[in-house]
């Protein structure tokens, strides 16, 4: 009698386990799926912002360094003329720009000035001011890897957020605004 | 705007998706960059090319060879630095070799990229608690997939060989069927 409710329990196993082992492993599979390998966790999150100083596009003679920004809160988006996706966000940016929230700085990555300009003149220029990286070597300060990327800088010159990839509106409306709006009260 | 834009709009989940993979790299190394460059019917823009370096003596050429292919080129994800043609691993090949020449040493330029870009820059992930279940983890399946071998094998081997005989009943049924 005991062997016999043995043996059943040895054959619910038999099934229960490599059922258990399936579900397991859709399991994974299915969170894999939903992971994008693009976004790669930022290692300068709640890091200072890297020290730079880099020509204004507008008027190369003149410099923008990290220190010049110290006391507000900032976005600094990384883009270039050669960056189809980045024309895809530029509207979000522009309508940013319109609430007058935040000052938006922008990261010129390896790109010619002279495309660069004539790229703002007919989409709209958001920017506050935006800086040339013509090599490219403080965008690897800043772990940049593909453009657009956005970072939002506190007031101590802390990176608070980084988001790779277009902003929608959505992105803009649920993450960037009100984490603007609490960086500025605090 | 384009099809893949447009297709990003219409659905927001898909549109999250997509709008991730539309993050643009410097110069494209994967087809689905060509893809939405081709898509996107924009005249194309061009990047500013890596700045080129003096040549490097031989022994610092393959200094900076070895390090190259311990360090992952972040846009075309699987390859390392000394196999990628994009542009930023251009740019990160060419940063290598100003550290190189800053005196840094191997693991000083490792930290410096891994300050920036996160652990996912080193091509083989440093043994640490935190990586041992993907160090070791394949080891472990393979263990306890001997252990399940052998313990079958040893009880399979334990039971009394079944001499093949049938019962009164089973001969009956046997013997009806062969009659049919």
């Amino acid at each position: 009698m005991a062997e016999a409710a043995n043996s059943n329990l040895v054959r619910a196993w038999r099934y229960a386990l490599p059922l258990a082992i399936f579900f397991g492993l859709v399991g994974f599979m299915w969170k894999g799926l939903s992971l994008n390998p693009r976004e790669i966790p930022s290692a300068l999150l709640n890091k200072p912002v890297p020290v730079f100083s880099l020509p204004q596009l507008h008027q190369p003679d003149k410099t923008l360094s990290a220190a010049d920004m110290k006391g507000k809160v900032w976005l600094l988006n990384v883009w270039g003329s050669w960056c189809v996706s980045c024309r895809y966000e530029h509207p979000v940016l522009n309508a940013l720009s319109k609430q007058n929230l935040v000052p938006i700085i922008g990261f010129n990555w390896k790109d010619k000035p002279d495309d660069a300009k004539a790229w703002l003149v007919r989409f709209g220029d958001p920017y506050q001011l935006s800086v040339s990286d013509l090599d490219g070597r403080v965008a690897i300060d800043f772990g940049v890897y593909g453009a657009p990327e956005t970072f939002i800088i506190d007031k101590a010159g802390m990176i608070r957020y980084k988001h790779t990839g277009p902003i929608s509106d959505e992105i803009m409306r649920d993450k960037l605004v009100p984490l603007i709006q609490e960086l500025n009260r605090s | 705007m384009s099809n893949l834009h447009r297709i990003a709009r219409a659905n927001s989940s898909t549109g999250a998706a997509l709008r991730a993979l539309l993050a643009e790299t410097p110069r494209w190394c994967s087809s689905l960059a060509l893809v939405v460059l081709l898509f996107s019917g924009v005249q194309a823009f061009a990047q500013t090319a890596t700045p080129p370096m003096p040549p490097a003596s031989p022994e610092l050429e393959l200094r900076l060879k070895k390090l190259e292919t311990e360090l992952r080129c972040l846009v075309c994800q699987n390859q390392t630095l000394a196999d990628s043609p994009a542009g930023l691993a251009g740019d990160l090949r060419r940063e290598v070799r100003l550290l190189a020449d800053s005196g840094k040493s191997d693991e000083e330029i490792k930290q410096h990229l891994k300050a920036r870009y996160g652990d996912f820059v080193l091509y083989k992930p440093t043994v640490e608690s935190k990586t041992w279940l993907l160090w070791f983890g394949p080891f472990l399946l393979l263990l306890a997939g001997a252990i399940l071998v052998i313990v079958i094998t040893r009880r399979t081997r334990a039971l009394p060989a079944q001499p093949a005989t049938l019962s009164d009943q089973e001969q009956s049924r046997a013997q009806k069927l062969l009659d049919e």
